[in-house]
Formats: structure tokens, sequence, C-alpha cells
């Protein structure tokens, strides 16, 4: 930072025999070790931001497989921010800066402090800002003259008589040294504040043994004992799910492949959790009402939390970070699918495994997660039903996942209440088999009186051999009669295929029955024929079996049966929905009757004692940056001189490397004002 | 001697800062107060304690701009009329379409469009006075960079005034979203080049600054009708704070200051093939300007991206629970400060200059665009809040 006097001290130095810890210090301080470490950092910077820092070993290991997997790993870069070579070259950095700064620091003394007045001649003339006048005046009012035009300008002045000549010495924008020292203070600073913050303490505890990362989910009570953290003993950034209405006295600490219980000198518990939401459905606000019981305190501290509005206990940060269910309660109603039309009562919170024992089945169900809201966009919303908003709220919705005895998953996502698709109301089932799909919606139609009853009774209806029997017959009959054949032997064959049919429905869907019907015409000479009669056989009994149901469902007689539009649309939702239930997967649906709602409020609690050097650091960073830019330090020198003829000689110079386009302006505003107050001016040279 | 020695010290101090101020600059003071004052009482409802210091330090800034830059009274002036104008006949949001003065000139999009008109319009100006030597060609560009500039802000101003007529109170300030900070990055970087070329008397900087300013319009459009980004949209809940009104537009004064750097650095590279005979070197800017403004710019920009950037950690540690959390953007913002910081380094210290500096700007410029952009693009993080 220092050019001139630094560079000039350092060649006199570099004449004597150097020892060896000052070659150190010279290394360390040096300019280019300095650079290359910032490309280090910011190198490893850009791994630390390219490589998703922080995730579950497995996602690594899917990634990179076995053998890269080791490799980074041993290399820390899962995370890069806390490994050792990381921290190794910040602290280096530091070092390194820290001797630039101090080595430089006496020099940076004595260009604020010396005004220089030991400047000769020579020096000045070279100065590419210099100016030479013969005044009439004497050397008094010369150097008063000086002396004004330099404190008129802000020049603090030193004057000094070196032989005949007066010298000023004037100097302006020492700040600017001070904005050099402050800038690299606080780099130091800041790095201190931020080791002190990091998890350097924690690495070492763990280095000598004190502490072990737990790999495995356990209740916290079963976490061992080396994996906890006293209260209040370091940095730490953690987290904690508190449903409302509980408490807790620890945070989680996520480290690598597994966390840390750190204990809180506090315990926290959750009254009330609230969430505001925009109309769209995003969460607009959410906030917390917390009690703070501390042994210390007298009274609890009652607080509302919320993000951006964070509580501060201790020495302790208590943030409104996320949040989540926390165990609502739900009533459950799982209707087999297996024609018993058999119901099953459910009751669990979310987060519960549940054993479901249904018939020679056996299933576990995990309640996972549930949605009060689910909130769509419909742009048509407000033109088509005169809703006052275009967003469209579904309703309250859960997810599970349904487990067989191989332990093979599947998850669902089901809505409580019907939904509007297309004008149509339905029961949403959502199934995938993997986590990273969409779900697929199993449409089932709602009926009458919006359930699902009518539904799920004729589905149970294709169960029934006797039923389905006779309306094969029903269909098979009015088909063949339409065409014009009677042959009471090919009614009863096309019925039992009719009855085949069925069942591949029932287990496969349409796309078993198209497969299955493939089988058997291909090689016929009229396939494409057959097909189609064999289909339309089939929808013809499903409608004879729907007919039946909906004629008993509404007391009249199948003849006297008005069938209208809104029922031949339910008897097309109703067979996609039976071969949509093939697919489903599940040997039940559920129906989701009552639920008792409850949130959890996520919080993030961090304790980090260097935030105050941090800032501190940060301030002196923005001070001296300022001071570094926007101040400039320049030097300003008169050198008065009588001469034999009784005219005084008067040279002014002036030198400032930072800004020399700035400078030119004012020392030619200093010459102009000397120009004025020299009076008669025999003589001005610029060279 | 006429006069003592005490006599002449007392006649040549120079007129301070204050006595140098001019009756206009008094009058623009007053302005400002009163302006200040105007806004506080109306809004007072509405605003919070930090909002109340942040509109009394905004109206100290545009005092202090007006004395410090006395073109930009104009410019800020104009701004402010119109925008008020345009809030005044927008009771909700049907008046974009209905109201004449809207729906072609005053609403955010409308502007908006203006902005990304005139801001290439600008380009081709400063493009023709660069290929002719024509000094009128480069001031119609000065004009248009002007007025593409006031366009600019005036969107985003009543755009702030939009978002507060939507159902369920979701206004903001528009400064969001990757769509209004392009917005934001256009128009700053082009006032900050207006000073530049204030300070230096030519025009001749201009083509290429309009030309990072017109790219940067055209990803905007491609943004506006590909993606729709325009899109008012409420924000989450984190990014609900004061600190969004200081954070972000600290920010981009850096971002803009670094990408006229760059362009300089491309100018400088082209001026060094030229010899000084050559008719284009009097329609280039000078190697001396270009350095000047440069190293300018850059040390602008450092300062104040410096300052946004303990902002955002400040913020961060309201927010996200920690002042500093290696978040993507977090990252690449150290690496953009520790790319400029070792510029200025070696500027300082090494005294190096010319070409090798030219390209590292040119260079720092993707580095700041990788931070501004890539990282939303590619990396995600914290600060995910303009996706692409």
């Amino acid at each position: 930072m220092v050019q001139t006097a630094a560079s000039i001290t350092a060649k006199a130095r570099g004449r004597r025999k150097k020892r060896l810890s000052a070659i150190w210090l010279q290394f360390l301080g040096s300019m280019n070790l300095a650079i290359s470490l910032l490309v280090v950092v910011a190198i490893a910077s850009v791994i630390g931001t390219v490589l998703p820092q922080n995730q579950p070993y497995i996602d690594y290991l899917v990634q990179f497989g076995p053998f890269w997997f080791e490799v980074f790993r041993l290399l820390n870069l899962y995370d890069v921010y806390s490994a050792a070579w990381f921290l190794f070259i910040l602290g280096f950095l530091i070092l390194s800066t820290g001797v630039c700064v101090s080595r430089h620091m006496p020099a940076m003394w004595r260009e604020v402090t010396r005004y220089r007045t030991h400047v000769r001649e020579q020096s000045l003339l070279a100065l590419s800002q210099h100016q030479r006048w013969q005044a009439e005046a004497d050397t008094d009012t010369a150097a008063a003259v000086a002396t004004g035009a330099l404190q008129g300008h802000g020049y603090r002045i030193r004057t000094e008589q070196r032989g005949d000549s007066l010298i000023i010495g004037g100097m302006q924008g020492r700040s600017m040294r001070l904005g050099y020292i402050l800038t690299h203070v606080a780099v130091v600073v800041i790095a201190i504040g931020g080791l002190v913050d990091g998890n350097l303490p924690l690495k070492l505890m763990e280095m000598r043994g004190d502490v072990r990362i737990e790999r495995e989910n356990l209740p916290l009570s079963r976490v061992p004992s080396e994996s906890w953290i006293a209260p209040e003993t370091g940095a730490f950034q953690g987290s904690v799910n508190i449903p409302e209405g509980s408490n807790s006295g620890v945070v989680f600490l996520q480290l690598r492949d597994g966390y840390l219980v750190q204990e809180l000198p506090f315990e926290i518990v959750v009254e009330q959790f609230r969430i505001e939401h925009y109309p769209n459905g995003m969460p607009s606000s959410y906030e917390s009402d917390l009690v703070i019981h501390d042994p210390d305190l007298a009274e609890p501290i009652r607080q509302t939390i919320s993000v951006n509005h964070p509580l501060t206990h201790r020495g302790h940060t208590i943030y409104q970070a996320s949040f989540g269910d926390g165990g609502t309660r739900m009533e459950i109603t799982g209707r087999l699918l297996d024609g018993t039309g058999a119901e099953v009562p459910i009751s669990g919170r979310i987060f519960e495994d549940l054993n479901l024992e249904l018939g020679a089945m056996e299933r576990t169900l995990e309640l996972d997660d549930f949605q009060l809201l689910n909130i769509q966009r419909d742009t048509r919303a407000v033109t088509r039903t005169g809703a006052r908003s275009e967003f469209v709220n579904s309703g309250p919705s859960f997810n599970y996942t349904l487990r067989d005895e191989a332990g093979q998953a599947r998850y669902y996502h089901t809505y409580m209440a019907p939904v509007r698709v297309e004008d149509q109301w339905y029961y949403l089932h959502g199934m995938r088999m993997d986590e990273g799909e969409p779900f697929r919606y199993l449409h089932i139609p709602i009926d009458d009186r919006s359930s699902m009853n009518f539904f799920m009774e004729f589905h149970q209806a294709l169960h029934d051999r006797n039923r389905v029997d006779a309306a094969s017959q029903r269909a098979a009959d009015t088909l063949l009669t339409q065409m014009g054949v009677a042959n009471p032997q090919l009614v009863s064959q096309v019925a039992r295929t009719a009855d085949e049919m069925i069942r591949y429905l029932l287990n496969g869907g349409f796309g078993a029955v198209e497969a299955h019907l493939e089988s058997r015409v291909q090689g016929a000479a009229n396939a494409p024929m057959l097909r189609e009669f064999s289909q339309a056989v089939l929808q013809r009994t499903l409608f004879e079996i729907y007919l039946e149901m909906l004629a008993d469902r509404r007391g009249v007689t199948p003849a006297a049966l008005q069938v209208e539009d809104p029922d031949r649309r339910f008897f097309e939702d109703a067979m996609n929905a039976v071969s949509g239930v093939a697919e489903y997967g599940a040997p039940l649906i559920l129906q989701l009757d009552h639920f008792e709602y409850r949130q959890a409020t996520g919080l993030m609690i961090t304790r980090s004692p260097g935030k105050g050097i941090v800032y501190t650091g940060s301030a002196l960073l923005i001070i001296g940056i300022f001071l570094l830019f926007y101040v400039s330090h320049r030097r300003v020198w008169a050198m008065i001189t009588p001469k034999p003829d009784g005219t005084t000689d008067v040279l002014m110079g002036g030198v400032n490397q930072r800004r020399p386009e700035q400078f030119e302006e004012e020392f030619a505003s200093l010459t102009r004002s000397m120009d004025q107050h020299l009076g008669s001016v025999s003589q001005k040279s610029k060279d | 001697m006429a006069v003592s020695r005490d006599q002449i010290i007392r006649d040549m101090r120079q007129p301070s800062y204050w006595q140098r101020l001019s009756w206009k600059d008094w009058l623009w003071a007053a302005v400002m107060v009163v302006a200040t004052a105007v806004t506080l009482i109306v809004l007072w409802d509405a605003m919070n304690y930090y909002e109340v210091v942040i509109t009394a330090i905004t109206g100290a800034t545009m005092m202090w701009m007006g004395w410090y830059w006395a073109a930009s009274k104009i410019y800020m002036s104009a701004v402010c009329l119109i925008s008020l104008f345009a809030i005044s006949r927008y009771p909700e949001l049907a008046a974009a379409e209905a109201d004449f003065f809207l729906r072609y000139i005053g609403s955010s999009q409308s502007a908006i469009m203006w902005m990304s008109a005139l801001f290439p319009a600008a380009t081709l100006a400063y493009g023709a006075g660069l290929l002719t030597g024509n000094a009128f060609a480069s001031k119609v560009g000065t004009a248009l960079t002007w007025t593409g500039a006031g366009a600019g802000l005036i969107g985003l101003l009543v755009r702030w005034h939009e978002t507060h007529l939507y159902e369920g109170g979701i206004g903001y300030i528009p400064v969001s979203n990757l769509y209004e900070v392009f917005v934001l990055f256009a128009l700053m970087t082009a006032l900050i080049y207006l000073y530049y070329e204030g300070v230096h008397r030519t025009r001749t900087m201009g083509f290429w600054v309009l030309l990072i300013i017109s790219a940067s319009v055209g990803f905007l459009l491609w943004y506006h009708f590909d993606r729709g980004a325009y899109q008012i949209e409420p924000l989450v809940p984190a990014l609900n704070s004061y600190w969004m009104k200081i954070h972000v537009p600290t920010n981009f004064v850096g971002y803009g200051c670094f990408a006229i750097a760059a362009m300089l650095g491309v100018a400088y590279l082209i001026r060094a093939r030229v010899a000084d005979d050559s008719p284009w070197a009097a329609r280039l800017p000078t190697l001396k300007q270009i350095d000047d403004v440069s190293y300018r710019a850059i040390a602008l920009g450092f300062a104040f991206f410096t300052v946004a950037t303990v902002l955002g950690a400040l913020w961060a540690a309201e927010a996200w629970g920690a002042y500093w959390s290696w978040d993507p953007k977090e990252s690449w913002a150290l690496i953009v400060w520790l790319n400029y910081a070792a510029w200025l380094h070696l500027r300082f210290t090494k005294g190096l200059r010319g070409k090798v500096m030219a390209w590292w700007a040119i260079i720092g410029l993707f580095v700041t665009t990788f931070a501004f952009l890539g990282v939303n693009m590619f990396l995600s993080g914290l600060h995910s809040y303009g996706e692409l």
C-alpha cells in the first residue's frame, strides 16, 4: 500500500543480511502470497457452491459411485467450509494479512506524521505538479502567502528553515492511510470472529473423542451421552421442531451424516403456532408464541417470534425457520377393495406407523404429512362461477405410505373432500411408486350424496359372481338380439367371456383387458371385429350392473329408470375409476372422516459469540474502504529562498498518487491563489 | 506590507463546502425537506421505525445527490413528478388499461417497455456517433439514456404502487425478483455511466456501456415474453423486511459499476490497437479516460458491494439465523469481492495498468454475472428468489 516509502526501506533492508525469521515474515506478509491465498479461497468457495453441501451421504454415493465418493469424502468436499484444509488456508490468510499490516505500520506511521520538510529542490522540480515564482515580495510575505494558500485549501503544514531556504511542508487526507490500516485489520477481525463462530472447537472435541456424531434416528432419551453437548460451550447453529403445546430444551446440530444434541440453558414452550396466507395459498407470514423458562429468571419470558423477527435470550437467538405438522390426529375409515365391502376404522397421528391386519394381508401404514389447505389457481373460476378470487382451495389432504410384508412401499396422497376437476367432482387419491415422481390420481366420482359410497358399492358389485353372471347374460342377449342373432348357446358363451373380462378388469384395469383380448383374438380372421364386439359386451355388462344399482338406489324398476346425462357421466367415470383402482396398488382406500389439526413450529437456534467481532470488523471494513477510496493523501511543499537581487524564489510542488487528475485541479487552484497574492509576478515558470 | 500575515491567511481561505452551495442548491434542499416531510406525514401509519429512518436517509441522499451532481436534480424531479402523476390516476389495477396516460406511458409495464426501447435506441445513437464521429448523434444518445433511465425508475416506482393494489396486501418494494432487479440493473448502470460522462465531458464511452445495458434489456424482454416474469407475485416471508429496501439497491450499484468497468475494458483493448492519428482515435475515449473511469467505477462498485454484502449478512442474521451460511449466493459474493479486491491491490501496490487490468475487468464481469444470474440458474440455496 505504501508505494515509495515502503519500497525504499525494503531496498535498504535488502542489502543487509537477512535472518531466517525476517525472510519468513517477508514471505508471510508478501502480496504474492496473499493474492495466491485469495485465489485458493475463491476456488474452494466455488467447489462448495457447485457441490451441494451437507447432503445425506447416501445421495453423494449414488451420484459419484463408491470410488469418487470416497475420494471426495477424504478431501472433505461435502463440507468444504469446515474442512480442516479450508480453515487452515483461512488461518494462513489471517496470518498473512496480519503480518502485512504490522510490517507496514511503521512506514504508514511515518507517512502520516512526517511532513518531509527535508525535501530538495531537485525532487520538487521532478514532480509533475510544480510551479516557480520570482516574487518581488520579501521572504516573510512569500511564506505568509504560501501558508495562506495551503491552509486555505485545508492543508496542515510544518515549516522548517534549511540553510537559506524556508520549507513549508503541507499535507492533507491523512485518513486515507488510516483507511489502509482499517481495511486490513478488519479482514483479520472478521476472520477471527468467523473462526470463533465456526465449528473448529467442535472439530477439536470430536478429534479428542469427547463427542461422537450420532447417525441413527433415535428418540431423544436414547441418544447416547457422548452425542450431547453441554449448554453454553461454544457457537452452534441447530434446529428443532416443536409441536404446539410441547416444549424442548435441546436443539439438533446437523453434522455430516449425523447429528449432535445441543442442550440449551433454558426450555422453550411453544404455546401456539399461526400461519397466514396470501390469496394464492403462499404463506405470507408465520409466527410462534414462545415461553422461555429459564431457571435464572424469576418470570418466564413470553414473546411471539416470526420470520425476520427473532428473539435473543442469553446469547441464544431463536428464529422462526419453518413449520410443519405437529402430529395431527386423524380418524380414518379404511375401505377394503377386495369386494367384501369391509371397513376398518383407523385412528392415528401424523408421524405414527400403524399395523393394519387386513384379513390375510398385513400392511404398515405410515402417516407422513397433513395439509390443511390446498390452493390452486383456477383462472376461469372468477368468470365461470362468480367466485371472488381466482384461487380455489381444495381442502385438507394427507400423505401416507403403505408397506407390504416385504417392506415394499407405495406413497399416497388423499384428499378429504371432493375436488372439482373440469366441472366434475371427484375424490382424489394419488399414488406413486417412487418419492421423486409426481402423484397419479385415481378419480372416484361422487354420488348424489357427495360421497364415494355409490362407486364403492358398484366396485363391490363387480366382485359378485351371480350378479355379474346375470348382467352379462342380459348384456349378451341384448347385443346379440340387436345384431339379429338368436342363439342361446352363443349368448352363454359371450356371457362367460364378459365374466372373464371383468375379472381381468378388476385385477389389472383396462390394460389387462386389452392384453387378454389381444391374445384371444390373435390369428382370428376377423380380429378387429371380435375385439370391438368383446369391448361392447364388457361395457354393456358393466352398464347393466350400473343400471340395476341405479334403479335400486332410486327405488324404481330398471325398466322405469330414466338414465340422464349425469348418470352416464358417472358411469364413464366409474368405469375409469374401476380400472384405476386395479393399478392403485393398495388393498384399501382411506377416507378421512375427522381430524384434529396440530402444527409444529420449526425453530432455528443459534449461538454465535463471534457475531459482535464480525460486526465490528465489518464496520471497520466499510469505514476503511471509503477512507481509502474517497480521501486522497496529498502533499504540497513550498520552498522559499531569498535571492541576492532582493526578490524571492518560491518553488511549489505537490504529489498525489491516487487521483492525479483531481490533484491537478487542486494544484491549479493553489497556484492561482498564490498568483493573486504574490503581487507583481516577475517571472513564472513551470519548468 | 500593507496587509498583515494573518490577513493574508484569512483572505486566502477557500470557501467551505456549505459556502460553495448556490441558492439553487438551497432551494433543492428545501424541496427535498418538504418532500420528505410530506412523504412521512402521508405514509406515517404504514411505516415502521426502520422505514421512517430509511425514508429520511433517502431524502438526505437525494439532497446530497442534487448538490453533488447538478444534472441529477432534473432527473429526480421529473421521475418523482411523473410517478406521482401516474399513481394519482391509479386507484385500482383496472386503470392500467382504462386510463390513456397509464396505458401508454405511466403504468409500470408501459414505462418498463419504454425503457426497453429507449436503451437500445440510445445504443444505436451512440453507435452512430462512434461510426460517423457526429457529435449530435452522441448527444441524442445521452438524451435517450437519461430518458430510458427515467422510464425504468418510473416503472419501478409505479410498480411499487401496483403491488399494493393487489388483493391480500401483498405490497412490496419491487426489487424482490430477477425481473425487477434487471430493470434496476439497467437503470442503475445507465445513471452511473451518465455521471462519469458528465465528469469527463465525453460521450465516447456511451456506446460501450450502453451495449451491456441493451444486453440486459434483451434478457429482460425474453424473461418478460417467454416466462411471463412481469407478473406480480407475493413475497415469501423471509423477503418481507425493510432490509430488502437497502440491501438490493446497494448491491446493484456494485453490479452496475462492475459492468461499466468491464465494458470500458473492452473499449480499452480496442483503443489500444488504434493508432493515435487515426480518425477513430477521436471517437474513442482516451486510454487515460478509460483507465480513470474503470478505476473509479471499480472502486465505487467495490465499496458499495462491500456495504451490500455486510447489509446482506446483517439481514441473513435476522432472517436465516446466521450472518454467513456459505450459501451459494454468499460464497459467490465472496468470490466477486475477492476478485475485485485483488484487482485493486494490484493497481495500488504494483501500479498495474493497461491491458492486463482491462482483461481482468472483463473477466470480472463474468464472475459477477455468475454470482448475479448463474447462481440462480444452476445452484440452489437459501437465496433462490429469482429462479429462471
